[in-house]
């Protein structure tokens, strides 16, 4: 059990690192002074294409939270009870949801006041705190809820159990938040590639197309924007099995996103795109060209509306999607002034996305990278 | 106030307007001076004979209506700018008067009793009490006496009152209680240029008059002048044709008082609650004299007692002559014309305070009239001449000794000591002015916040009261709620539904934190109220409380034009400023402008304007410090126990993290926000008593009325 071993290292470093912070934290106010944690900030503007590696890092720019500061102080205040909470779980050596940390972490100040009052007021901090202290989430015993499923010719070992995504019924394997090697371990695989798509509704229509029987590949299905353990399952297969990655979304700037965040990884999480990007992710719809290629009625349109094209305008200034086909892909969306769903590819029969349009795009490498 | 006579009893009295300061400096007709007054514009109306002793003969003159309508004429200045009006003038005067002598000013008034404040039986007493307490603290005070005035109102059958009014006084002579009782324009105060109450002395013998009017009772008056002396007792009855008094009854009474005047009016009365309610009335003139002392019993026999704030009198106001800056035209020419001397430097310098003979002489040069010019003989055109080089010279102001302010410490301790629990409070005195050559002073006092804004003293938490008043334990809640000062069932219910308890249960069932609850419902609710309240203003001429039209006055449109947003205290558009605030102001001079004559507004001149103007922006600028010092004051609080609300779970996490003491670290922690707060971001505590001026020390300064600075032209924009 050498991963034990290594684990419960990395545990007690992690523990140390916590410990250090909230030492100086203390000795800063017995001194009679403001202590401030210094973050790394994760924000668009500390956030760097590399253009070598062709993925977003994390910029070198540090937030400082003080708790003397009328706009901090909760934060702070928050930031050291997550790590209260992570540390408790480190102790105990067991590993949780970040819902469960919301709970854990969640009591009435005075006045009626929460220390939290929803999670999405929590999972930032909790960011904070992993960027502050170099850890990863699962390094502080945390994981985030499933969200994503699985079907394909792959058969993997999750946590000593074989499973085989060949016959996973209708439901698929649910992807869980941490996939790492100690995890999921990959065992036969003949997929000749990973389709990955937004929509449940249209994994569940190939899936009972068999689709992923008939051409040979992994199909995977996000539920909107991917999780880090879809993104982190998505990489290791493309790493360790070669195999690419096509992704298949909305034509829309939120769909576009999705795969943005999948090629070069996310802003927010600027500091996990080393072990998470793929930047030979394909592209493969729907675009805003697809329209007139296949036909489709102008009536399953939808027109963009303010935000939409707010959207639009951003992504098209964000430096990686510089590049003139990228250019032309979003300048041709902001022309037509319509979005189109995956399912607006069924207007043109049911099964015209598995039987037409996915074969076609793929037998001409219809995609953009 | 014409409007509210006839056009026929306007004739009686003046065919064409004088103007009216003209009158003022000339000795009036109806006094019982032994010398024969010189030339007055009334002679054509009562013989000769007469003069010596008008005042028996009941008939009026022009020169006495001229004066009581003073007012008047302030409004017709089209008069006053005719330079020779007075041959025409005269002729016509005659001839009214001849045919008009035998009518008798009693009577008029008898007709016309809303020109002296009887117009309704509200306004009746109001205006007997008034009077009477008038003269009595300018009787006490001339007699260097500090007043301690006694004020009852009975109420009798049938909607009559007796009103009682008692000073300690110097007392009246024998001789002269008829006619300052009985006997309208019987008085000494309206011939001299001085800062008094009174300004007419009609009065007291108008309220008698009212009263036998309405009641058939004669007036009852006491008086005593001496512990050697014996007191007077008189009844009288007014004659009103002849304006004489009838004595009824003359006698000898005991009367255990050393000295002091009683009198007793019966009338038609109404008593009524509010702002304009004796009460109210009574409070305000506590306030404005502080070396007075009031005992008052109202007609619902309350016994009120206004104790005595300051220990000394104020100074005795000097009579002065008029100023030269701002005297009317109108006016110049009499003077000149009636000025015994033979030089018109010399009538400068002697009819006109603050003349000296340079400035006389500067006058002239500068009217390019000669200085030795005989003024009896000065043109039209010269007067005019005159009259246009004055402005132009620079002339001290008139002596500071003419006008007498309260001054800022006491009018801020008589302020506070009638409205209590306010939390601020701030007063200014003027350095005095001129308007029309008429010396005066504006002061302004202002209270702010606390009990004014609804903050009372609950009682224990352990009651069940609410503002400090028991909650009846037998009724519901609603009921309980209704007997709460100020509250009806519309107010009960808000409260309620704020609390979320049911106005059905009973007061006795409630648990304390539902007490606690409607205590700060009430906290809200009364503070909502306050804050959108206007402010209630105090009017003050002459220490007179002044409490009907409100909206004619000066002092309120000062109020209501100046930009009171700039201080931080909320006003509509163009109207009063709101919240919890008391404004004061203070209009003292040696002639009081009123709009009319029931006294009860006081006229729009621009100097008085501006003057009030400057006083409101001193105070309020003096407010607005204390109102944003008091907002940080308020924010440092919540911000000090913003932190405090997070250090309990910061020391917790950090204990967790590191093996320390939550205790310990707590401690650590407090004890830095002390170091941090007082080091940067929360200033210190406001020292309430500190922020309170705590003297009047340049309020009786004699300073140039042209060179104050005033440093804040920029202030008050809008309107």
């Amino acid at each position: 059990m050498t991963t034990k071993t290594r684990r419960d290292k990395k545990d007690e470093q992690i523990l140390e690192r916590m410990r250090d912070l909230a030492q100086a934290v203390i000795d800063i106010f017995g001194e009679k002074g403001n202590p401030a944690v210094q973050i790394p900030l994760r924000s668009l503007s500390n956030s760097v294409y590399d253009e070598e590696s062709r993925f977003i890092r994390m910029g070198d720019k540090l937030q400082e939270r003080v708790f003397f500061h009328q706009g901090q102080a909760k934060r702070f205040m928050q930031t050291f009870l997550v790590a209260s909470a992570c540390k408790e779980l480190l102790d105990v050596r067991k590993t949780t949801s970040i819902r469960d940390l919301f709970y854990m972490t969640k009591h009435t100040l005075a006045r009626g006041e929460n220390t939290f009052d929803d999670q999405s007021e929590s999972d930032p901090v909790l960011e904070d705190l992993e960027v502050t202290i170099g850890a990863l989430r699962e390094e502080l015993h945390l994981f985030a809820s499933n969200k994503g499923t699985m079907v394909g010719n792959l058969t993997l070992v999750d946590s000593g159990d074989t499973i085989d995504c060949r016959s996973m019924g209708t439901g698929g394997y649910g992807i869980p938040s941490i996939v790492e090697e100690h995890v999921v371990q990959f065992k036969k695989c003949e997929a000749d590639f990973v389709l990955i798509m937004e929509k449940d509704a249209v994994w569940r229509r190939l899936n009972e197309d068999k689709f992923w029987k008939k051409h040979n590949c992994i199909m995977v299905q996000s539920g909107g924007q991917t999780s880090r353990g879809v993104r982190r399952l998505l990489r290791r297969l493309h790493e360790e099995k070669e195999l690419p990655v096509y992704v298949l979304v909305d034509n829309d700037p939120w769909g576009l996103y999705i795969y943005s965040v999948l090629k070069y990884g996310s802003i927010n999480l600027a500091f996990e795109s080393e072990r998470m990007a793929i930047p030979k992710a394909r592209f493969l719809g729907l675009s805003s060209f697809d329209r007139e290629k296949f036909d489709l009625p102008s009536v399953v349109t939808i027109a963009l509306n303010k935000n939409d094209e707010k959207r639009a305008r951003e992504i098209m200034k964000y430096p990686w999607f510089n590049e003139k086909r990228w250019q032309k892909e979003l300048q041709k969306m902001m022309d037509s002034k319509v979005k189109l769903e995956l399912e607006a590819l069924s207007s043109r029969g049911i099964s015209f996305i598995s039987e037409k349009y996915l074969p076609e795009k793929i037998k001409n490498d219809d995609y953009l990278e | 106030m014409p409007k509210k006579t006839t056009m026929d009893d306007l004739f009686l009295f003046s065919v064409e307007p004088v103007p009216a300061p003209a009158a003022k400096p000339v000795p009036a007709p109806v006094r019982k001076d032994p010398t024969p007054e010189p030339e007055t514009d009334a002679i054509p109306t009562v013989p000769d004979a007469d003069a010596p002793d008008r005042h028996e003969t009941g008939s009026f003159s022009i020169t006495g209506t001229d004066n009581l309508f003073g007012a008047l004429w302030e409004d017709q200045p089209a008069a006053a700018e005719d330079a020779t009006p007075r041959q025409r003038q005269r002729v016509k005067a005659e001839e009214f008067a001849t045919q008009q002598r035998e009518i008798s000013i009693s009577e008029f008034f008898a007709k016309n009793k809303q020109l002296l404040g009887f117009d309704s039986a509200a306004r009746a007493l109001m205006t007997t009490v008034k009077e009477a307490v008038d003269n009595s603290l300018d009787a006490c005070e001339d007699a260097g006496l500090l007043p301690t005035i006694i004020v009852e109102i009975q109420p009798l059958e049938e909607g009559r009152m007796c009103v009682t009014v008692q000073d300690n006084g110097p007392g009246i002579v024998r001789e002269q209680i008829p006619k300052i009782f009985a006997q309208l324009l019987y008085g000494s105060k309206f011939h001299r240029l001085r800062q008094s109450r009174g300004q007419q002395g009609i009065g007291i013998s108008a309220a008698g008059m009212y009263g036998q009017l309405t009641t058939g009772k004669p007036m009852r008056i006491t008086s005593r002048i001496g512990e050697r002396h014996p007191a007077h007792y008189f009844e009288l009855m007014m004659d009103l044709k002849k304006n004489r008094a009838r004595i009824v009854k003359d006698m000898i009474v005991d009367w255990d008082v050393p000295h002091g005047t009683r009198v007793e009016i019966e009338l038609e009365a109404q008593y009524k609650g509010g702002r304009q309610s004796l009460d109210e009335y009574l409070a305000q003139t506590a306030v404005a004299n502080p070396h007075a002392e009031i005992f008052y019993t109202n007609p619902r026999g309350d016994k009120l007692h206004f104790p005595r704030v300051a220990q000394e009198l104020p100074r005795q106001p000097e009579e002065i002559r008029p100023h030269p800056h701002g005297v009317e035209l109108g006016m110049l020419i009499k003077m000149l014309r009636e000025s015994p001397h033979r030089r018109v430097s010399a009538s400068l310098q002697h009819e006109f305070s603050r003349v000296t003979p340079r400035i006389a002489d500067e006058i002239c040069e500068l009217a390019g009239v000669p200085t030795t010019r005989n003024p009896q003989k000065l043109t039209g055109d010269e007067i005019q001449a005159l009259y246009k080089a004055i402005p132009q010279v620079k002339i001290l102001a008139p002596p500071a000794t003419a006008v007498v302010p309260i001054g800022e410490e006491l009018l801020r301790r008589g302020l506070a000591r009638q409205i209590r629990g306010a939390e601020f409070y701030v007063s200014r005195s003027r350095s005095p002015r001129v308007y029309r050559g008429n010396p005066f002073l504006v002061e302004v006092a202002l209270a702010y916040g606390g009990e004014l804004q609804g903050l009372v003293d609950h009682g224990d938490p352990g009651e069940l009261s609410v503002a400090g008043i028991a909650l009846d334990q037998e009724k519901t809640l609603a009921a309980a709620l209704l007997d709460l000062p100020g509250f009806n069932r519309k107010k009960v219910a808000e409260c309620l539904e704020k609390t979320g308890i049911s106005p059905r249960k009973r007061v006795k069932g409630l648990e304390f934190s539902e007490i606690a609850q409607l205590r700060s419902a009430y906290d809200s609710y009364a503070r909502q109220e306050a804050d959108t309240t206007s402010a209630q203003i105090i009017r003050l001429a002459n220490r007179v409380p002044l409490l009907y039209q409100l909206k004619a006055c000066a002092i309120s449109r000062a109020i209501m034009e100046m930009n009171w947003r700039r201080y931080g205290v909320t006003q509509p558009r163009g109207g009063f400023p709101q919240g919890p605030l008391v404004i004061m102001v203070h209009f003292a001079s040696v002639w009081v402008p009123f709009t009319s004559e029931s006294k009860e507004a006081v006229a729009h001149f621009d100097e008085i304007l501006e003057e009030i103007r400057l006083a409101l922006q001193e105070c309020a600028r003096e407010l607005s410090v204390w109102l944003s010092r008091k907002v940080k004051l308020k924010a440092s609080r919540e911000r000090k126990s913003l932190f405090q609300r997070y250090i309990p779970d910061l020391s917790r996490s950090l204990a967790a993290l590191t093996g320390g003491k939550p205790k310990d670290i707590d401690a650590l922690i407090q004890e830095a926000l002390e170091e941090f707060a007082d080091q940067i971001e929360l200033p210190e505590m406001v020292d309430l008593e500190a922020s309170l001026p705590t003297g009047d020390s340049d309020s009786d300064s004699d300073s140039d009325p042209d060179s104050e600075p005033e440093g804040d032209d920029s202030d008050d924009d809008e309107n």
